[in-house]
């Protein structure tokens, strides 16, 4: 496989990003794949507290473009999966601390030494997002079931394709079976119909993303929740494999408390 | 579903996902077509110029627009005619 760089982003803020890089970082690099996950969120780092990684850094991406430290160097191992490497972003500095040209040359070097690179893109339609997206091949644009979350996706999907990324696949995060049921929710299909892109994926909205994060853990070290299983899939077809999209509904009235919201029709 | 609950839904009001779908697809058409204000005003400026040569129209009351057809956007515009011209008044050919 020729290596692969991805940019994961959004347009409109807190819709999943860093919570998906982190669970397809995972999840590519238990595959096996020398995968590295990039922080592309320059004054706001995060991806390394949803990886749990936050207290193994010494250097980070600000770091390398300026030549202060080596790519290895500042490439924190992750001691739990095999494969796995975070490049955290500068917390102290600002996204203007990093030039376009600067990010083209650190992703050829990434392209070097890793299978597949993930970048965390920030919010917004910035500087922040076009360093983040400049030297990917790839995006996956992630939204949630929300008119003002798609509406930034169409967007960002319109730069996307100006800036020639291809594939450009969506991520459709945060899911709600139950009130999509109720017709209350925008679904899968209306999100395609709209946005016009391929999907790689849907994310139901579980706690389990919440727990995990507060534990430090992706759900793709090992947990069974749905979530965990939507994002492993995702991971699969980024692959290339095909894999059926999961019955969320279903497995959203799987269990004890499923079985209570059916019989009181929630 | 049974008959009943079905006939229920037909009744009811639109869901709140059809609003949704309805108000993106809406403001979706304008994004998609986001020219500057700026701009349009100097295409309706250069409408009126080449438009002019031919015929007499009443410039304040032209309306131009998007609209959308199924999935493609269409620019629409509205040009009252007061007169047409014998003879074109064109100068110069374009370069
Ligand atoms: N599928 C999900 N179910 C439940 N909670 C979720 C889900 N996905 C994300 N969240 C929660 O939403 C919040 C925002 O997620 P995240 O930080 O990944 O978003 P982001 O797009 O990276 O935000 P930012 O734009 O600020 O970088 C987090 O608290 C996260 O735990
Ligand atoms: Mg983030």
């Amino acid at each position: 496989m020729d290596p692969r760089i991805i940019v994961v982003t959004s347009g409109k803020g807190g819709v999943g990003k860093t919570t998906t890089t982190a669970n397809l970082a995972v999840a590519l690099a238990k595959a096996g794949y020398k995968t590295a996950a990039v922080d592309g969120d320059i004054g706001l780092r995060n991806l390394d507290v949803v990886l749990g990684l936050e207290n193994r850094i010494v250097f980070n991406l600000v770091d390398v473009v300026e030549g202060a430290c080596k790519l290895q160097k500042a490439m924190v191992r992750d001691k739990r999966v095999e494969n796995l490497f975070l490049l955290p972003a500068a917390q102290t500095r600002t996204k203007d601390a990093v030039s376009p040209d600067q990010m083209l040359k650190l992703c050829d070097e990434l392209r070097e030494n890793f299978d597949i690179t993930l970048i965390d893109s920030p919010a917004g339609i910035e500087q922040g997002f076009r360093n983040a997206a400049i030297g990917a091949d790839e995006a996956i644009v992630v939204t949630t079931p929300e008119v003002s979350a798609v509406r930034d996706a169409d967007r960002i999907i319109g730069m996307l394709e100006s800036m020639s990324k291809s594939p450009i696949r969506l991520v459709l995060n945060r899911l709600r079976p139950a009130m999509v049921k109720s017709g209350d929710m925008i679904d899968v299909k209306d999100v395609l119909d709209i946005l016009a892109i391929d999907l790689i994926g849907v994310i139901p909205d579980d706690t389990a993303v919440v727990i995990s994060t507060n534990k430090g853990e992706p759900l793709t070290l090992g947990d069974e929740s749905i979530a965990a299983r939507a994002f492993s899939n995702v991971a699969r077809r980024i692959l290339g494999e095909e894999v059926p999209l999961l019955d969320l509904e279903a497995s959203d009235q799987k269990g004890f408390f499923g079985f209570l919201r059916k019989a009181l029709g929630l | 579903m049974n008959f009943l609950a079905r006939l229920f839904q037909m009744i009811k009001k639109e869901k709140s996902k059809d609003t949704a779908k309805k108000r993106l697809q809406l403001v979706l058409i304008h994004d998609r077509t986001d020219i500057s204000p700026e701009m349009m005003e100097n295409l309706r400026k250069d409408l009126i110029g080449v438009i002019s040569n031919y015929l007499d129209i009443e410039e304040d009351k032209i309306e131009l627009d998007f609209s959308k057809e199924e999935r493609s956007v269409a620019l629409v515009a509205n040009i009252p005619v007061k007169n047409v011209k014998r003879r074109a008044e064109r100068r110069a050919e374009p370069a």
